[in-house]
């Protein structure tokens, strides 16, 4: 059985909610009918936002469901630069980081191409953390200006924690609303959006072992948010379209399991971390812990390793049943030099050698000890094989 | 043996690694992106280089249950084919892509990496096959079917790139068999059309494409005598053996066409002359090859046949090694021969190796015109 250490992608759906995902897909009704069905698939729906607000501190009101982090990134993104500038098209700049998810850079492009936005890229240090004094001082001079910013809580690559509530509190006395990809982060940390401060969320269930295809925009009650889709006005006209009940509620049976477990997350899966990137640098000394010194997940460990192509490494242990990730965006199956690490400072070279090993609760000791009993022949034939260009 | 079939998401590679998995090999199959930027849906003839294609052999893959991947290949593609073969046409050659592809792309990185990864051969769909000789050495020999032949393109491998090499399609009858075998194997590919363009120029346009990354620089067309006919926007936009598109106002004294018998970059111009006076008899290569061992007494002449395209004849001729050249002399003048094709030399079916023509000789004197 070959080991899984890529829970950053997709984790494994839970047995707790599969159970409960497939009693809910039995039920027929459209939450939005008004007969006797569609009012028990309201209920069913409406039980499962509740539930999902309490496992992330918000109002039920602010959760509205999506297909994913994806769809709730452009929603939020677009439909808060929208909203900023009507009926006055004053506030331009959208300030955000270049170690983002592409479901952000991509729609800030999307908007400087299409909508007369400017992108704003805050400077991220060579371990992946924010420059939050330069952020400060940009906002400080430049607030009146500036349509939103939206940064993300953990980095999906690197597992590095942005300072979300320092970030909300330079933007908070001059209005400006706050966007965070939380993708990464929920079910790793604690994460609470009332204390927060956030103006929106994103949010996504795959992430946790809920099934793909449901997400979440957390949006406050006071965030003016235009739509992006039309239709029937459902989730407060945000996110037209039919509800799944079952895929709400497999989104919160995960997220609530998610919850209950952060304790261990924190403790024996960030033992297990630690064991591991201590055993990678025993193997490869001169290997790279991409977030340094800097917070970050406690699942998610993210090396480079020089002179070894990622896809060399990734390739070796997937054939010696260990699979892992080099965690950049793929293109028709190509891993990308990481974008993140470009971001960083980090060479073209570096950003293409670069393994990230991700792990969740179900995560076992004997999974950390495949890799590290893999790690040395992956090493020592990607170094033989070395880097694509000449 | 750990074979590394190479899968383009055509016909013939698919069936090529069927054939390896059959054999009892351990195959991974491996598509290589050459392209930084892939288009998404493969247009007109050109094969390999877009996300369909990538799915084509990933479905492949699938069907045979073999594992899969795709291996970045771009950044060498590009500085050892694409800007080679840029770089060929502003020198005023004429090149051949795909051979430089195989030459330094699919049988040296993709090989090269392969066996550091723990493989022993590197598996392609090509026509072509390998037989041993009676010592045990290997020898690379033209396929069975001859109209898809493709062994001129594989004339560049050597000895020890043999080693590692399997082409499972050559003992193959014809190409119709492939389909029907794909066919059979449940494969989704085997009514897929056939690659025949350059696949990094997009719609087939060489010489537009050309024009675009080599700029354009106004020289002047001239015939033997060195008299001007005319003007053109850029010597690389020519090749050796090329007729339309000269421009040139004034009909020749004869009548007959005119077409480009060379090009001369230093000067940025185009010679021109009447058909005849493309025939060449002798052709000359700095750089050759030896596809397995090399024969013996190379100095003497020795009766061979010679291909110096893709889709060519064999023609017959004789070649040596001269102060360290290889010289071939055919028997017969033959046309449109140009500086920068490589030359292969076959004895019966196999190949002997090749060279890239660096000079010909014309058959035919100036003062001939």
């Amino acid at each position: 059985m070959a080991v899984y250490l890529d829970h950053a992608a997709t984790s494994p759906i839970r047995p707790e909610v599969l159970s409960v995902y497939l009693a809910a897909l039995q039920e027929v009704g459209n939450p939005s009918s008004v007969h006797s069905f569609g009012q028990s698939a309201r209920r069913n729906l409406e039980e499962a936002r509740e539930s999902l607000a309490k496992s992330l501190d918000c109002h039920r009101s602010e959760v509205i469901f999506t297909a994913g982090g994806t769809e709730s990134d452009n929603s939020a993104i677009i439909g808060l630069y929208w909203a900023r500038n009507t009926p006055d098209a004053s506030r331009r700049l959208v300030v955000t980081a270049g170690t983002e998810h592409h479901a952000v850079i991509e729609t800030v492009e999307w908007l400087e191409n299409t909508q007369g936005a400017e992108g704003v890229f805050v400077p991220v240090t060579a371990e992946g953390q924010l420059d939050l004094s330069w952020l400060r001082q940009f906002v400080a001079e430049r607030h009146d200006e500036i349509a939103l910013i939206s940064l993300m809580w953990a980095n999906n690559e690197t597992g590095v924690i942005f300072p979300i509530s320092d970030i909300v509190a330079l933007a908070k006395p001059y209005g400006i609303p706050v966007h965070s990809d939380a993708v990464a982060a929920f079910g790793q940390i604690p994460i609470s959006f009332k204390d927060s401060g956030l103006t929106a969320m994103s949010i996504t269930g795959h992430k946790i072992g809920a099934p793909v295809g449901v997400g979440a925009l957390i949006a406050s009650r006071e965030a003016k948010i235009s739509p992006t889709s039309h239709g029937g006005a459902q989730e407060r006209g945000i996110r037209s379209g039919t509800l799944s009940p079952a895929l709400a509620t497999a989104f919160a049976k995960a997220a609530e399991v998610a919850i209950a477990e952060l304790p261990i997350k924190s403790g024996s899966v960030a033992a297990m971390r630690d064991r591991l990137v201590a055993g990678v640098k025993q193997i490869a000394p001169d290997a790279v812990f991409s977030r340094g010194s800097q917070p970050g997940l406690p699942g998610t460990a993210h090396f480079t390793f020089p002179g070894c192509s990622g896809d060399s490494l990734l390739f070796v242990l997937d054939m010696n049943d260990v699979s892992v990730s080099n965690g950049s965006a793929c293109r028709a199956g190509v891993a990308q030099a990481s974008h993140v690490l470009l971001a960083m400072g980090r060479s073209r070279a570096d950003a293409s050698s670069a393994l990230r090993i991700s792990m969740n609760c179900t995560t076992t000791e004997a999974d950390v000890d495949a890799f590290l009993a893999q790690l040395p022949k992956g090493y020592e034939s990607a170094k033989a094989a070395g880097m694509p260009s000449k | 043996m750990k074979v590394l079939a190479a899968m383009s998401g055509g016909v013939d590679s698919a069936v090529a690694a069927a054939r390896a998995v059959e054999a009892g090999h351990e195959v991974v199959g491996v598509h290589l992106a050459l392209s930084r930027n892939s288009g998404t849906l493969r247009t007109g003839s050109r094969g390999c280089c877009t996300i369909e294609d990538s799915m084509d052999a990933q479905r492949a893959a699938n069907v045979l249950g073999i594992p899969f991947y795709v291996w970045d290949f771009s950044e060498r593609f590009k500085t050892d084919v694409v800007d080679d073969f840029i770089a060929e046409y502003q020198a005023g050659r004429t090149p051949n892509p795909c051979m430089r592809c195989n030459e330094r792309i699919k049988f040296a990185a993709l090989l090269e990496k392969a066996l550091a990864l723990g493989f022993d051969a590197v598996c392609t769909g090509h026509y072509a096959s390998l037989l041993t000789d009676a010592d045990g050495n290997l020898e690379l020999h033209r396929s069975d079917e001859l109209a898809k032949d493709q062994s001129y393109v594989l004339g560049v491998l050597t000895a020890d790139q043999l080693k590692h090499s399997m082409f499972p399609l050559g003992a193959t009858a014809s190409k119709d068999l492939i389909r029907a075998e794909a066919d059979a194997r449940g494969l989704a590919v085997a009514n897929k059309p056939d690659s025949y363009d350059i696949c990094f120029i997009p719609e087939g346009d060489t010489q537009d494409w050309l024009a675009e990354k080599a700029g354009k620089a106004e020289g002047e067309i001239v015939d033997r005598s060195g008299a001007v006919l005319g003007h053109h926007e850029g010597a690389h936009g020519f090749t050796v053996g090329q007729r339309k598109g000269l421009s040139i106002g004034r009909p020749a004294a004869d009548g007959r066409p005119r077409y480009v018998l060379e090009i001369r970059p230093k000067t940025n111009t185009v010679v021109v002359g009447p058909q005849a006076a493309l025939a060449i008899n002798e052709m000359v290569g700095n750089k050759f090859t030896w596809c397995g061992v090399a024969p013996s007494n190379v100095d003497e002449w020795m009766p061979v046949h010679v291909q110096v395209r893709a889709h060519g004849d064999a023609i017959e001729a004789e070649f040596r090694i001269h102060e360290s050249q290889m010289q071939i002399r055919v028997h017969e003048p033959i046309l449109g021969v140009a500086p920068g094709q490589t030359a292969v030399v076959y004895q019966g079916t196999r190949v002997l190796g090749q060279t890239t023509i660096d000079r010909t000789v014309s058959a035919i004197p100036v003062d001939a015109e």
